[in-house]
């Protein structure tokens, strides 16, 4: 016993950039991926697109005027403002916000999941804990409180950081599930044993092996963020002083554009919050199918029809389940 | 650690938590805020404002901890102190109005879109390819909706278009509440739109995540060897794959019971239901942070709650759970 062998440092598989591989995504993960793209690039070039200041009052006008060659989509009751550039310039700040989120919530849930799976042992305990503690806080009414808080003039960054702070355990406890079955691979054994250090194990080993699984936990993230700060901002509770589609509806609801029959007025945003919130979900059906290839649509298969295939023994990963608002 | 210990540890952390975190709410205001708050309230009594201040801890005898202990033993009695707005109601009161109106709006919506969703999830899995299936791309477009803007579209037409239901409050002026027809009548026309905002936009949830688990247990083994032994194909959907698929469904309807109370704030807020979530929502812009913290305790603790019943449903109901060791 204990004659050390030498061994030959063995390259680790590391996922392989296959050719082709925007192609072989998912038909749902190619659509959503191409909404996101664009409301991305909206993001990007809206306010310069934008006809009009959001915030110009057109004179002489008083009420709400329905979409016109002038106005593309109407303008609103309070003084006659464009709807097209409230949008142009709302659908930044929304898009912005729940990147902002995804991004931080990920690190968090990331580094916590992480460092609890591959760790193990009381530090495993601990940070379970938090992350179990975290998950069965009621998130939206702590939002209202903490958010009431803030001055109404305080910008993004305190909605940002709330709605971070409060939506990255999921993620962390699903990616350390993943990390647990991953430890015990031979490809991290052998760079244990080739005397890898274990940060670098971490960042270059398992990091890039869930890489599937992060990117699921963020796009899951940033539509929590776009459905929260829209529900928030609508209910005047987050910052209504700039643009974005959660304070278009606000300011829509506070003017009674459903009474007045002004449809232009909160079906734009709203459809825009929709749509931006299904790219996300069938970006991430489209992870759920590449992870479990049951999921993936190989067209007619009843049960009581009699083409089968025999079931494959791949590993199913427990659904996520979007957490309600 | 066995799984039992770990568990009832992370419940006890979990309730402390919650309880520290609504200790903390009033205290965590910037203290010129408590200040111009307590000025703004002329109308005090004397004994009111003492008691507010202790509330805040702005003029607190003794320490933080000595207050947390006072709050801690005040709990244990089960009192909730008093709200600012609604004085001399006390807030245990006040909840015990609200709360019977979000359970039984939200906790009807949910049984409902819970049973619907799972049998159309069991169905779209069934018939894989069939029209229900191929039309889950156009639910998913409910789940992704923020729903307050779902629930102005079905404001917009069942109310303002075609005068079908009414949209605000829970039941029609002029009404005192009780237990006669008349009443009883107006409310559940009240809630009738609310209830279809909740039914369509959590139902999609319950279908998609049955039929996605129904698909990975149709491929077992044992699915095929009924269905090899010739039994019916309901008998092989319901008795066999079904009952298994629906384990992580049942939890999840454990823990929405839980978020009931919690109550849909946005929907509540749409439609000024007056209950759980709304009254937060108020309690919260009015400042009044006894009922505040009330709510929120309330809130954690039915979430607490669910969960364990969640834990106990895939304890009861999945025995391969009984041996698990891990979370």
């Amino acid at each position: 016993m204990a004659v050390s062998v030498p061994l030959r440092p063995i390259v680790a598989a590391a996922p392989v950039a296959r050719r082709g591989f925007l192609r072989s995504l998912p038909l749902k993960a190619k659509i959503g991926g191409s909404i996101l793209g664009f409301y991305v690039l909206m993001a990007i070039i809206g306010p310069t697109l934008a006809p009009y200041n959001p915030n110009t009052l057109t004179t002489g006008v008083d009420a709400a005027s329905a979409p016109s060659i002038h106005h593309l989509l109407g303008t609103t009751a309070i003084g006659g403002q464009d709807v097209l550039s409230q949008l142009l310039v709302g659908m930044g700040s929304t898009v912005e916000l729940g990147l902002l989120v995804g991004a931080i919530a990920t690190i968090l849930a990331v580094g916590v999941g992480v460092t609890a799976g591959f760790l193990g042992g009381y530090v495993d305990e601990v940070l379970s804990l938090i992350t179990n503690v975290f998950l069965v806080l009621p998130a939206l009414p702590l939002l209202i409180v903490l958010l009431g808080y803030f001055p109404a003039s305080s910008g993004q960054l305190p909605v940002a950081i709330v709605l971070s702070a409060l939506g990255w355990a999921w993620g962390a406890r699903v990616i350390r599930a993943q990390t647990l079955t991953l430890r015990n691979r031979d490809f991290i054994a052998a760079a244990r044993e080739s005397g890898e250090r274990t940060w670098r194990i971490v960042l270059f080993e398992i990091v890039p092996n869930e890489i599937s699984l992060i990117a699921a936990s963020f796009v899951g993230t940033v539509l929590y963020a776009i459905l929260s700060s829209v529900a928030l901002a609508f209910i005047g509770v987050s910052s209504f002083s700039g643009w974005s589609l959660g304070t278009m509806l606000y300011w829509a609801q506070s003017q009674n554009a459903l009474v007045i029959g002004a449809w232009w007025w909160w079906v734009t945003p709203g459809v825009a919050a929709a749509v931006l919130g299904m790219s996300l979900v069938l970006l991430n059906f489209g992870f759920d199918e590449m992870g479990n290839p049951r999921l993936r649509d190989t067209g007619r298969r009843k049960i009581r029809g009699r083409a089968w295939r025999p079931s494959d023994p791949t590993p199913v990963v427990p659904l996520v389940n979007e957490a309600s608002l | 650690m066995p799984f039992i210990v770990r568990r009832l540890g992370f419940y006890v952390v979990a309730a402390w938590v919650a309880i520290t975190v609504t200790f903390f709410i009033p205290r965590a205001l910037p203290g010129n805020a408590v200040t111009s708050m307590l000025g703004s309230m002329q109308n005090l009594q004397p004994q009111a404002l003492h008691a507010l201040e202790v509330e805040f801890g702005s003029h607190a005898k003794g320490s933080l901890i000595h207050q947390y202990f006072v709050y801690l033993g005040n709990l244990l009695h089960g009192n909730l102190g008093t709200s600012t707005v609604y004085q001399p109601a006390s807030v245990a009161s006040i909840l015990e109005q609200k709360v019977p109106w979000t359970l039984a709006l939200v906790g009807t919506a949910t049984v409902i879109a819970f049973v619907l969703g799972t049998l159309l999830g069991v169905l779209a899995a069934w018939r894989r390819g069939g029209w229900l299936d191929r039309s889950l791309p156009g639910f998913t477009f409910l789940q992704a909706t923020p729903y307050f803007f779902l629930a102005l579209l079905i404001i917009e037409l069942f109310s303002l278009t075609w005068h079908l239901f009414p949209f605000a409050s829970g039941f029609a002026l002029g009404l005192t509440p009780g237990w006669n027809w008349t009443f009883i009548s107006s409310a559940i026309d009240h809630s009738v739109l609310p209830a279809l905002t909740i039914v369509i936009t959590s139902m999609a949830g319950w279908m998609l995540q049955m039929r996605n688990v129904m698909i990975t247990t149709i491929g077992e083994d044992y699915v095929l060897a009924a269905q090899a032994k010739g039994l019916s194909s309901r008998r092989v959907v319901f008795t066999y794959a079904a009952r298994n698929a629906i384990i992580p469904n049942i939890a999840g309807f454990a823990l929405a019971i839980g978020f009931v109370i919690a109550g849909a704030i946005v929907m509540e807020i749409v439609f000024s239901y007056p209950g759980v979530g709304l009254l937060l929502f108020n309690s919260v812009t009015s400042n009044d942070y006894p009922l505040v913290q009330g709510i929120f305790l309330v809130i954690s603790f039915a979430v607490l709650l669910a969960c364990l019943l969640a834990d106990l449903v895939y304890v009861v109901a999945d025995p391969r759970a009984r041996r698990r060791t891990a979370y």
